[in-house]
């Protein structure tokens, strides 16, 4: 062994571009996952007001080929779910937090912890080749939606395009399985002596439940997409019919990746506004067992509904009605999941700093999609609403709205915690607003979009559509504000260099992260805390 | 030692390491490798001027030698520096069935796709595919294996092995070092033998992988599952490394048991091939 004292000192302080590359401390990998996340999000919503660009008004607006509206469409969703959210929700506050709250020093694989981040840029990286190569005849990059459906996705895309895409959800997927484990394997293992599972934070409930989500639903999509790789490249016959494969294997085996997955995407922001609404009503967490159990609940039954997204497919009548009961089966722990969060503020001395603005958008915005998705469950309710802007409106309120504002809720919840530095409330609270207004804007008309008849997927729309298209693009330019303001309020809190006290939030806080600095110190716990 | 200071504690606080982001950028030469590959395949172009497989394999050299150089960290950090306490052990084993859980999940996706097309291969509304199966499984000319002639041997063989490194394992219990190391010699002698016998059975196949959807469910079901007994082999064959060593001890010997249950798990996942694609799914076998 070297040298004790180099040894120890170089564990303690390393610095400069290999305390980053060549990380093993969590909250250094949590910091480079929210980086991350901000860039893809950023990119990921730059295409998305590209597509409201187009869609402003009827006819052709900025894109010369629909096809490429499609591309747009299909990157926005895959950059979204795969490189903004989870990154973000589960790599960034995953990282920075579940050790944090459950009294642990870090990770229990740390370089395992940062090879899962380190997959993911590769990955990212794939998925913006996969735009300037040939795709279809005649067009360049993925234009066959973020469900790669096939044959769209085998003989309909001939070119490297989608090997690309395919490649990058194979990296971005072997990533999140292995921090699954590292996760799971943390949680389980490293609580503080007294810490029962029971006695465990919400937000470490909701990044377990989504570990074991992501651990058993993405080596389906691996598969999955492997099997398209091997139709599209080798000559097997999987999805094609006339080799004695079925085109609806696919769609049965990505939606049963694809609802976990859309739980994996919200499970981290309920566990997180749990946090947000029990510190700003200065009252515990109402009902918190039955809020973990919920959690749990959610995760099991997601892996049993998967095709409420196939009722148009030609799946049987009686598959169709167990699917409709399964769906609406989770209607009930997310019921509970609303209900306790309205019981805790009641009666709660509520403090509206901005993390509980957030939280309180959440609620409207998570309920009234998931009000959507009751209607939606309906087979025969769906076979009218089916691919239309009734479901683009529907699961934008849950994820783009529900995880978004949750994850937002978080930013600002644990901004000082992780910088150190407070924020502006006032840049806060603006960005809350305008986005709030900027989103409902966006999706609201949607809905009355998607009951006229407007399908999505397209670049184009008849005349009649245009009054509710024309809202829903200027709502998406206020939300493009939105972001602005929000990289400002960021700027803002780094150049004012407010120092943030160690629990910045009072009595309502009482998690373990508020026991400690602001920021931690690089590891934290030497001495193990004891939970009474 | 690198733990000098005040830790009250038993984990391991791993130090800096180049490793993951090295083998991020291998898996990245990798795939851009496969791809370029493939467009390549059918006598078509390349992309961006490169050749495909030599990407490729330089990738997969990479992703080898991080893998290397990697564990290579973990075993020195446990036999040298000490650093895996009972509890390091514990996250360990949790790691372990975890992977091979997300295993079982890659595996239900073959087997999912074999049923799909073996349980419906007559309904009535997927009519090309009627048509091409000619309403039965396995599809109209398709000659398959004799379940009861090499399969049973390959079954025999794999349950043997499995009997063999538990022997390993029960002499490692006893600090029999010589047990230990004929256990897993035979175990890997045993793991190379399966997979020759599926080389050759794979080479006297009469049907094909591509253009139908029995080659392509067999093929793929069977080939991971072959993927997946090279990969134990060799673990096994670090293991008896290690072994030979003088790694492990009757206490401590968790890379051995990482390898046992590995092994374990690609012989459960033989059985159930061997009883529903073989045994279940058998037809006319073809003339030998």
């Amino acid at each position: 062994m070297a040298g004790k004292s180099a040894t120890a000192d170089h564990h303690d302080h390393p610095t400069g571009l290999k305390r980053y590359l060549f990380s093993t401390n969590h909250k250094d990998i949590g910091t480079l996952y929210l980086i991350f996340a901000l860039i893809g999000g950023i990119i990921g919503g730059l295409l998305s007001i590209g597509m409201r660009m187009e869609l402003q008004h009827p006819g052709m607006q900025i894109f010369s080929d629909p096809h490429m509206f499609n591309v747009f469409t299909t990157a926005h969703g895959l950059i979204m779910v795969f490189f903004m959210i989870m990154p973000s929700l589960f790599g960034g506050f995953g990282n920075w937090i579940v050790p944090l709250q459950i009294g642990a020093p870090d990770m229990a694989f740390p370089r395992l912890n940062n090879i899962s981040f380190w997959l993911l840029p590769p990955a990212f990286t794939l998925l913006l080749m996969s735009l300037f190569v040939p795709g279809p005849p005649g067009g360049d990059g993925v234009g066959g939606g973020w469900t790669v459906y096939a044959p769209l996705s085998t003989s309909g895309s001939p070119g490297p395009a989608m090997d690309f895409a395919i490649l990058s959800l194979h990296l971005a997927g072997a990533s999140s399985i292995l921090s699954a484990i590292n996760f799971i394997t943390t949680i389980f293992n490293m609580r503080a002596p007294g810490m029962t599972l029971h006695k465990m934070p919400l937000f470490v409930w909701s990044i377990l439940v989504t570990a074991f989500l992501l651990l058993l639903a993405l080596p389906v999509l691996a598969g999955a997409i492997t099997m398209l790789l091997t139709d599209r490249n080798f000559g097997t016959t999987f999805f094609d019919a006339a080799g004695g494969g079925d085109p609806l294997l696919f769609q049965h085996l990505f939606w049963f990746f694809g609802h976990p997955e859309v739980y994996i995407i919200i499970l981290p922001a309920f566990g997180l506004i749990s946090h947000v609404i029990s510190t700003f009503s200065n009252k515990p967490i109402f009902g918190y067992l039955g809020m973990a159990y919920a959690m749990a609940a959610i995760g099991a039954v997601g892996f049993v509904v998967w095709a409420h997204h196939m009722y148009t497919a030609g799946i049987s009548l009686n598959t169709q009605a167990y699917f409709v009961a399964a769906t609406m089966v989770i209607a009930v722990p997310t019921g509970v999941k609303i209900f306790s969060w309205i019981a805790t503020m009641w009666g709660g001395s509520i403090v509206f700093k901005t993390p509980m603005l957030w939280a309180f958008g959440f609620i409207f915005l998570f309920t009234l999609g998931g009000v959507t998705g009751v209607v939606l469950a309906n087979a025969g309710v769906d076979r009218a609403m089916h691919d239309t802007y009734y479901v683009v409106a529907h699961f934008h309120y849950v994820l783009s709205l529900g995880a978004t504002f949750g994850l937002f809720a978080g930013w600002y919840y644990w901004f000082p915690k992780i910088t150190g530095y407070m924020y502006s409330e006032f840049v806060g609270k603006l960005h809350f607003w305008v986005s709030f207004i900027g989103v409902n804007l966006v999706f609201f008309p949607q809905h009355f979009l998607g009951l006229a008849g407007m399908p999505r997927r397209y670049a184009d729309y008849p005349d009649a559509f245009a009054g509710w298209n024309y809202v829903s693009s200027v709502g998406s330019y206020i939300s493009g504000f939105g972001v602005l303001i929000f990289l400002f309020g960021v700027f803002l809190a780094f150049q004012r260099k407010e120092k943030a006290a160690g629990n910045p939030w009072g009595e309502g806080a009482t998690t373990l992260e508020w026991t400690l600095s602001s920021p931690p110190p690089f590891h934290q716990y030497e001495q193990l805390p004891r939970i009474k | 030692m690198a733990k000098s200071h005040a830790n009250q504690h038993d984990y391991h606080l791993v130090d800096p390491s180049p490793w993951p982001i090295i083998g991020g950028i291998s898996a990245f030469i990798t795939a851009l490798g496969l791809i370029i590959w493939m467009q390549s395949m059918d006598g078509g172009e390349g992309l961006f001027g490169l050749h495909g497989p030599y990407v490729f394999v330089v990738g997969m050299i990479f992703i080898a030698g991080t893998m290397f150089v990697w564990w290579r960290d973990v075993i020195n950090e446990a036999e040298i520096q000490g650093q895996h306490k009972p509890v390091v052990q514990l996250h360990l084993r949790y790691g372990m069935i975890l992977f091979i859980a997300s295993e079982v999940m890659f595996f239900v996706v073959w087997f999912w796709g074999f049923f799909d097309a073996a349980l419906y291969s007559n309904e009535a509304v997927q009519v090309a595919r009627t048509e091409f199966t000619g309403g039965q499984w396995p599809p109209k000319g398709v000659e398959t294996f004799d379940p009861w002639d090499i399969p049973l041997v390959n079954t025999l063989i794999l349950l043997t092995s499995g009997t063999t490194v538990t022997w390993a394992h029960h002499a490692l219990l006893h600090d029999d070092r010589r047990g230990l190391i004929v256990g897993l010699v035979l175990t890997i002698i045993l793991g190379i033998m399966f997979t020759a016998l599926q080389v050759y059975e794979y080479v006297h196949a009469t049907f094909s992988f591509s253009e139908s959807i029995y080659g392509a469910t067999f093929f793929m079901a069977t080939g991971f599952h072959g993927a997946h007994v090279i990969i134990g082999t060799i673990f096994l064959i670090v293991t008896l490394f290690r072994a030979l060593a003088g790694h492990f001890n009757s206490k401590q010997h968790f890379g051995f048991e990482a390898a046992a249950w590995y092994w374990h798990f690609v012989d459960v996942v033989w059985l159930f091939l061997f009883s529903c694609i073989y045994v279940w799914a058998a037809g006319t076998p073809a003339a030998h």
